[in-house]
């Protein structure tokens, strides 16, 4: 492997131009942002959505004509609407259907009933405590571990044929030799856990402003999405909308987090209500909306097994997950893997064999599954690897760093083809781990950990102190064409790039921000290969009828996907420019050297032409070789050849009140490998904020839901998101090893933290209480029920 | 965007005008003093008052001052003042131990003293702070102005004192010699409601507990408090012991109701352990041995 030919990242030598200011901060710190709800159209209408208080429910009856007869309401649209004109129902990402509007039934709190359009939005919330709906309740499936009982209600009636709540069953890696190898270890430790529902709650809830041109017929959506082309594609499969008449507008978006990838009713329901109205009409959801209705992520009951030798060689891992889906299949997988990724969950190690089963649920619960920076359930895998090697240290009596060390792959091994199939393309473990422990200072805090636990023990003190670590491998940038699409779409992102004859530029891209700064990145890739200030340098994004077709941001793929094709498109205006600065320069490209943003003939520095002269000359009169077009644009579809692995260490150190149960973090270290960073300050920003969501995760976030199926977890006093208090000032650190396949080497960071931390923190608490079980979130009554032997179940209402 | 049903708005110009706007409204109105729980109660619709009545121009209600042997509060005294206070920090450090954990920054800027008693909310702090300190509480109706010990100011969940046209104006807490006070409380994040707090006064003669007040909040405990506790204690020597035995009067006698804040069980605990932390927090204090 090498590791020459790219730039690093090491301060001082970043891409284009590093740590430089975000372009787009400047309009956020003034306020400027324009985001779905800023949008504001003449005769703008404004809908609101009735949603069901049962969690599974027959409908009986609906009656809408008090609302109808409100003076403010201009139409109530009901599932019978939608029937009319085929579109109650909707595909979702996952070859199943999803209830625009409910017809037959509910199937969880929260369900969309009815869609109001009034003239404000203050009168279409009035006028839905005038929809009468007569509901007949129905027994609710809550406790996913029960949802394949005989007795068990069938959610699904609607499917054909459907007789249980399954929605599949699938397994990766080799039964048979991991048994073999299970059977023959000298240890095998065996550990249920719980990765419960949580939710991405970005800051901005989701919404659509749908304008139905009745004279063109031309629909165009403003729309929370942070996938615009999918959208448009889907709208147009789902609703017969000839695809050149919709437009998909993604403004600014206020944090996504997968919580945007997915179509959600309220979208349809404001294009029925504009194509109703003829007006356009504008649909916002509130917070507990989006809470309760919007795509949650994880719910993965996991039990893993893992085997090694005496001496603490890792030989195999196995699990079988029960997954719960909520209502309907609403995840967003590639096609051929309805787990997502969850089979790389071998993560860092080396092993003879490996092996999972997955097996989907109904529940009455809502639906989704794609959110929460899933990586694709790469967080899942992540968090049952780093937690079973730790039981597997507490079982051998082994510090889980020393554990960790010796089983974590080495760099000779890459590239590296995992026993469930995916080939690593790069990676130095062993090197960020000793730096992760490096930074933390690892056995001077084992030392005080040692000292805190004797204090203890004598009775002078009820607080412990727990070190936790993680080591996660990703996989990201989904991806090639050969393996992936999403409902038959493959995952390659167009670029265009586009130089005005002054030499500034406009690169348009199929990605779409949502705070992740592309407005610079992708700046600073062109100026990087071109030498154009990132300045000169316009990205322009989330707009279907301005950018080339992709498949959109998450899963960490706009930098190792449309990050590549920026660069491929680069490339191939410098290749270019270089036969148009050698017809200048009336000499052979072949002689020409290039030099920050110049090309200059060979031995003779002085006689150069610029990229911004070159791109003058391209659009002037100067005569061009026989073939060579004028202009400098160029466009590029990237399929990326594989996915890129980014990986990182990482090490937490808490304090435990076992008085109380009251945990602080009081430190945490984060040595991420992303391949080189382009702009190291985005990077940490990324970084810093998947820290804060671990922390959340492991500490507080959890919707869980009673016995008839309410949610528990509807707002932001139950729903807890961590605030600056529960977070340490992180402490960051690299390595850089670039991906061999990328043009930059960049292999994706968007999600590393959110992956890596919850392990390390988790980790860090039960090493203070020396158990080797409690699942998430560990509030202070987890912790304590914990330590009592008497574990909570987090799913459910505590009993 | 959550919006609450249709209301009018007044704004009253003194107590007396706000007693009477009570009195023209009826039993629809409300008053309206920091909003940071009638304000979420109407955005879901849980509250749908006809008529607000907001009380925030209104004068002589936001002192806290030294009156005769007690220290009064106005009734519109901000969360942030009595953090802020160091009258109170000097007699009383149990409120700010309380509000700092009270909410956040933004919450304590508006919400108030007199909201926060009249809310009568099950996890209020400040409820449990005026009940350990047996304070009092001054409530004015077009009929003039009675006085309510604040341990017969809380009636039960979300019910006080405080009648249809009334107005709590003022709380009262008696000064005392040779005493320390403390809070604790144990949350699921900076900002959340408590699933249990305790605070406690001691009153020192030597070594023995002259006085002692315990306030109990989210657990069900009657009054929130328990004077089975502050019987065990009063007239004996301060040891860790008693201490020990008070907390679990607590933990016996309390009713705490299991929620997603925690089980009954951990609140019972929380109720014995933070009792003993702040009884020996305060009686450190009383000793000067502790800040
Ligand atoms: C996010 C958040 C977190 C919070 N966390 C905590 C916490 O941890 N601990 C805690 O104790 N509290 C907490 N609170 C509540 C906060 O302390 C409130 O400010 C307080 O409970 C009510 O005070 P207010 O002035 O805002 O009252 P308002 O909301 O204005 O009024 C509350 C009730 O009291 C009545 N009222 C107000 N003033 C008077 C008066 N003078 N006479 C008669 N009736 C009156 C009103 O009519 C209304 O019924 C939290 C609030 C929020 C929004």
């Amino acid at each position: 492997m090498t590791t020459t030919e790219v730039p690093t990242s090491a301060e001082g030598n970043p891409i284009g131009f590093g740590r430089m200011h975000r372009k787009e901060d400047a309009r956020f710190l003034r306020g400027q942002g324009t985001y779905v709800d800023d949008v504001t159209l003449p005769g703008m209408l404004h809908g609101a959505i009735l949603r069901s208080p049962f969690a599974h429910a027959r409908i009986v009856n609906i009656d809408t004509s008090a609302a109808e007869a409100h003076p403010r309401v201009r139409a109530v649209i009901t599932g019978e609407t939608l029937e009319g004109l085929g579109l109650a129902w909707m595909p979702t990402l996952s070859q199943d259907t999803q209830s625009v509007l409910a017809t037959d039934k509910v199937r969880f709190q929260g369900a969309e009933v009815a869609f109001v359009v009034a003239d404000d939005r203050y009168a279409a919330r009035d006028a839905l405590e005038l929809i009468d709906v007569d509901y007949e309740p129905l027994d609710a499936v809550v406790d996913a571990k029960k949802a394949l009982d005989p007795d068990a209600p069938v959610i699904r009636d609607d499917l054909e044929g459907r007789e249980d709540n399954k929605i599949y069953d699938w397994e990766a890696g080799d039964a048979e030799h991991c048994a073999e190898v299970f059977d023959q270890a000298d240890v095998v430790v065996t550990q249920e856990m719980l990765y419960p529902r949580v939710h991405p709650a970005p800051m901005e809830t989701c919404g659509s402003v749908a304008s139905m041109d009745p004279v063109s017929g031309k629909l165009t959506i403003w729309t929370t999405t942070q996938a615009p082309h999918a959208h448009r594609t889907l709208y147009a499969l789902v609703a017969g909308l000839p695809e050149h008449k919709i437009q998909v507008i993604s403004p600014d978006i206020g944090g996504g987090f997968g919580n945007k990838v997915g179509i959600y009713p309220g979208y349809v329901c404001s294009i029925v209500g504009s194509i109703v109205t003829g007006k356009p009409v504008k649909w916002m959801e509130d917070r507990a909306e989006n809470l309760m209705s919007t795509s949650f992520a994880r719910d993965y009951h996991m039990t893993g097994s893992i085997a090694a030798t005496k001496d603490g060689t890792i030989q195999g891992l196995k699990v079988d997950v029960l997954a719960d889906h909520g209502a309907f299949n609403g995840v967003a997988q590639p096609t051929k893997f309805p787990a997502g990724f969850f089979h790389i969950f071998t993560g860092s190690y080396d092993y003879d064999a490996a092996h999972c089963n997955v097996r989907a649920v109904y529940t009455n619960k809502a639906p989704g599954g794609v959110a929460y920076a899933c990586s694709f359930r790469v967080t899942e895998a992540v968090y049952l690897v780093e937690r079973m090697v730790d039981c597997l240290a507490d079982e051998l009596g082994m510090d889980p760093a020393e554990l960790r060390m010796k089983n974590l792959l080495r760099p000779e091994q890459f590239p590296y083809t995992t026993p469930t199939g995916w080939e690593y393309d790069s990676g130095d473990y062993p090197r960020a781990l000793k730096e992760a422990m490096r930074l933390a200072g690892y056995d001077e805090l084992r030392a005080e950990q040692a000292e805190r636990r004797r204090a203890f023990e004598a009775g002078e003190t009820n607080q412990l102190m727990g070190i936790g670590l993680s080591f996660f491998t990703e996989g990201v940038g989904a991806g090639p064409r050969k393996h992936m699409d999403i409902l038959g779409l493959g995952m390659a992102d167009g670029c265009e790039l586009r130089i005005h004859p002054t030499g500034k530029a406009v690169i348009r891209l199929s990605v779409q921000s949502q705070g992740q700064g592309h407005e610079t990145t992708f700046a600073q890739i062109v100026a990087q290969e071109l030498g154009i200030p990132p300045e000169d340098i316009d990205v322009v994004h989330g707009d279907t009828d301005n950018t080339p077709f992709g498949l959109g941001t998450y899963g960490s793929r706009s930098t190792p996907v449309s990050g590549a094709a920026a660069a491929v498109v680069s490339r191939r205006v410098k290749d270019k420019s270089r036969i148009i600065a050698a017809a200048a320069l009336e000499c052979s490209p072949d002689d020409l050297e290039w030099e920050h943003g110049r090309w200059f003939v060979k031995g003779d520095p002085d006689n150069g032409k610029t990229i911004q002269e070159i791109a003058f000359a391209s659009h002037g009169n100067l005569e061009l070789p026989e073939g060579v077009e004028g202009h400098l644009d160029a466009t590029a579809v990237y399929d990326p050849p594989e996915l890129t692995y980014p990986f990182g260490a990482y090490i937490c150190v808490t304090d435990v009140d076992a008085g109380t149960g009251e945990v602080k973090v009081r430190r945490f270290i984060a040595v991420d490998d992303c391949g080189p960073r382009i702009n190291p300050m985005i990077v940490e920003g990324q970084i810093h904020g998947g820290l804060a969501d671990g922390v959340g995760m492991a500490l507080m976030e959890v919707i869980a839901f009673d016995p008839e199926g309410n949610n528990l977890g509807g707002s932001f006093m139950d729903y807890l998101l961590p605030t600056s208090m529960e977070c340490p000032s992180w402490e960051t650190g690299e390595t850089v090893t670039p991906s061999p396949h990328h043009p930059l080497g960049v292999k994706g960071v968007g999600e590393s933290a959110t992956v890596g931390s919850p392990a390390a923190v988790v980790n860090a608490v039960l090493d203070a209480l020396q158990i080797r079980s409690a699942d998430m979130p560990l509030t202070p009554a987890v912790v304590w029920r914990a330590m009592q032997g008497s574990p909570l179940r987090n799913d459910l209402a505590i009993e | 965007m959550q919006v609450p049903d249709v209301f009018e708005y007044e704004r009253a110009s003194s107590v007396d005008d706000a007693i009477a706007l009570l009195e023209k409204h009826g039993d629809e109105a409300r008053l309206i003093a920091g909003g940071h729980s009638l304000l979420p109660m109407m955005k879901l619709r849980l509250a749908v008052p006809e008529v607000l009545i907001d009380i925030n121009d209104l004068e002589g209600l936001d002192h806290i001052r030294i009156d005769g042997d007690e220290i009064a509060i106005g009734a519109m005294v901000r969360h942030a003042a009595l953090l802020e206070s160091a009258l109170l920090a000097e007699h009383y450090p149990i409120f700010a131990d309380a509000e700092r954990v009270i909410a956040d920054p933004l919450v304590r800027n508006r919400g108030t003293i007199g909201g926060s008693f009249c809310q009568g909310d099950p996890a209020e702090d400040l409820a449990s702070v005026g009940t350990a300190l047996r304070g009092s509480a001054v409530i004015r109706s077009s009929a003039g102005e009675r006085t309510v010990p604040i341990r017969e100011f809380h009636q039960g969940p979300y019910e006080t004192a405080v009648g249809d046209a009334e107005m709590l104006v003022e709380l009262r807490f008696p000064i005392r010699t040779h005493i320390g006070s403390a809070y604790a409380k144990v949350e699921r994040r900076v900002g959340d409601w408590a699933v249990a707090a305790a605070g406690a006064f001691v009153q020192l003669d030597g070594d023995q507990i002259a006085d002692v007040g315990i306030g109990l909040t989210a657990v069900g405990a009657d009054g929130f408090t328990c004077p089975e506790a502050e019987d065990l204690l009063r007239g004996g020597p301060a040891t860790p012991e008693r201490f020990a035995d008070a907390a679990q009067l607590c933990h016996d006698l309390c009713a705490p109701v299991t929620d997603q804040r925690g089980p009954e069980d951990y609140k019972r605990h929380l109720a014995r352990e933070l009792t003993r932390r702040v009884l020996h927090r305060a009686t450190a204090r009383a000793r000067g041995e502790e800040s």
